[in-house]
């Protein structure tokens, strides 16, 4: 792990351990109605103020609590064009299968480029660690994924190339 | 010693033990269940009381055994125990159009209080002519969802936190059901609906209790803090008020133990003592089922087949215990006072959303 990443990791378990203090609260303003307060936005009193962590320009997370869910947003960093398609790729491919992650948000906010949504709900049936780890591991490996992958591209690219220009020889 | 309980596999909302101590009543989703403890080994359940179609946000029981419940559907109903043990229902006429958020019998058990996100207070008595519970509203100044109750000894006031972060103590004299009561440090003339106290401590509150003594409030707010508030000689005046900050996950839920103890639980899964008075302030002393005094019992000298099935199953071979190394495994929701001596309160209850009731000794 770089030198750089471990305090903004720790910063944000940090900010997620203390905003996952959820309970279970129906809305004040439809009738027989609990959904999740911080999709909805309009009674103030009951949202609490949003946190940004950041890393550096490209790299932030932005987490919004409310007294019965809260949105963890991340911005992955993307450095080049072809970053910027893997990105999009992979961000894709989870959003797809979002129902499977249970805690994933279909859409992700703008600007951000994927969106967790935890809920009341999910703080009493799974563990808050292992939900606060989830969310680290997954900040932790998507870096590593998508370099990965560049690296990847750049070889197949780099092989293609070369069997196609042999030809000419 | 404490003393756990796994009644639930889905999270306990409210508890509350009829007065005998045997039986204990828990929220769960719709229904409430009550269970039998007499044998700590093996809680019997006893029987399901089922009619509210949404989740149970709290429940009381009075002296005489009566249940009151109420749900985020809007209603309340009481529970009658009959002869044959079974209970019979009645529904509150509580007028609301939205959820019930909390709900507590006064001291007497005439009347009792529901908090409800419809920014209103329904204080319910019994109307004898027609059978059936009826309530009058308190409305003014609320703003918003009332998250917690208490009643004083006199069976007339009552406080109430909400998430506009305002602690208040109104008055609910109602002609008829209660006799005049004395004046106390919380007012003299009292007719229904009166506010006695208004203090805006800026966060959700919680949790609201009278103290043992009935001289000042406490509560518990969601940034961490413990509220103490005694009231002044004037109209809603205060003399002062003590905030407590700690370094803890908010509460959820606190309890007097006599007049210069609280104790208090929530997020963090294990409850914390505080000790105090007016004179020298308050202060966090102990936790009572302390994480920090406990240490993980890690497994060593594990067998290579025991290794490789942790690497098959979960990708890593440290077989790291999923537990938390409290009692509660998940936010303690509500704590309630279980046994009292002449000092004071030395044992009380919690109850989780990891479905334990513990009994815990102070």
């Amino acid at each position: 792990m770089s030198q750089s990443l471990k305090p903004y990791l720790t910063a944000v378990r940090h900010s997620l351990n203390s905003a996952l203090c959820l309970q279970d609260f129906s809305s004040q303003l439809v009738e027989r109605h609990n959904y999740p307060e911080i999709e909805n936005k309009r009674t103030p009193e009951i949202l609490l103020n949003p946190l940004y962590i950041s890393r550096n320009e490209s790299e932030r997370v932005l987490i919004e609590p409310s007294i019965n869910s809260i949105r963890v947003s991340l911005k992955i960093k993307q450095s080049d064009e072809i970053e910027e398609i893997l990105v999009d790729k992979f961000t894709r491919f989870l959003t797809k299968r979002a129902e499977n992650f249970l805690i994933l948000r279909r859409v992700p906010i703008e600007g951000y480029d994927i969106s967790f949504l935890l809920t009341n709900y999910h703080q009493e049936v799974m563990m808050k660690q292992k939900l606060v780890d989830f969310i680290i591991e997954f900040m932790e490996d998507v870096d590593k994924e998508i370099s990965e992958m560049k690296l990847f591209l750049n070889a197949r690219a780099r092989f293609v190339a070369e069997a196609y220009l042999n030809v000419f020889d | 010693m404490s003393i756990p309980f796994n009644l639930s596999k889905t999270p306990i909302y409210d508890h509350c033990f009829s007065t005998d101590r045997r039986n204990v009543a828990i929220s769960q989703d719709n229904d409430v269940q009550i269970f039998n403890l007499s044998n700590p080994q093996k809680p019997q359940l006893i029987t399901t009381l089922k009619h509210h179609d949404k989740p149970i946000t709290a429940l009381d029981i009075s002296n005489d055994g009566k249940i009151v419940t109420c749900s985020q559907d809007r209603n309340a109903l009481v529970w009658t125990p009959q002869a044959d043990g079974s209970y019979k229902e009645t529904l509150v006429l509580l007028r609301i159009n939205r959820a019930a958020t909390c709900v507590k019998w006064c001291p007497n058990g005439t009347k009792f209080a529901v908090g409800s996100s419809a920014r209103v207070i329904s204080v319910c008595y019994f109307e004898q002519e027609n059978d059936w519970w009826i309530s009058k509203h308190i409305k003014k100044p609320i703003k918003s969802t009332i998250l917690s109750l208490d009643w004083h000894e006199n069976n007339v006031l009552l406080t109430a936190g909400s998430t506009d972060g305002h602690l208040r103590v109104f008055s609910t004299f109602v002609k008829g059901i209660d006799s005049k009561p004395e004046s106390t440090i919380w007012g003299e003339r009292l007719p229904f609906s009166t506010l006695c106290l208004d203090v805006n401590l800026n966060s959700w509150i919680e949790d609201v209790k009278f103290s043992p003594d009935f001289q000042f409030v406490a509560g518990v707010g969601h940034d961490s803090s413990v509220f103490i508030v005694y009231p002044g000689s004037g109209e809603l005046e205060i003399s002062k008020l003590d905030k407590v900050k700690t370094s803890n996950l908010p509460f959820t839920s606190l309890i007097f133990a006599n007049n210069s103890k609280i104790v208090c639980a929530g997020y963090d899964c294990h409850p914390i003592v505080f000790e105090g008075d007016a004179v020298n302030g308050w202060k966090q002393t102990y936790s009572i089922d302390d994480p920090t005094k406990k240490t993980a019992n890690v497994v060593e000298n594990q067998s290579a087949l025991n290794m490789f099935r942790q690497m098959d199953l979960k990708g890593s071979s440290q077989p790291k215990s999923n537990n938390l190394l409290t009692i509660h495994q998940n936010t303690i929701t509500s704590l309630r006072p279980f046994q009292y001596d002449s000092t004071g309160l030395i044992r009380f209850s919690s109850s989780g959303n990891d479905g334990k009731v513990v009994i815990f000794d102070v």
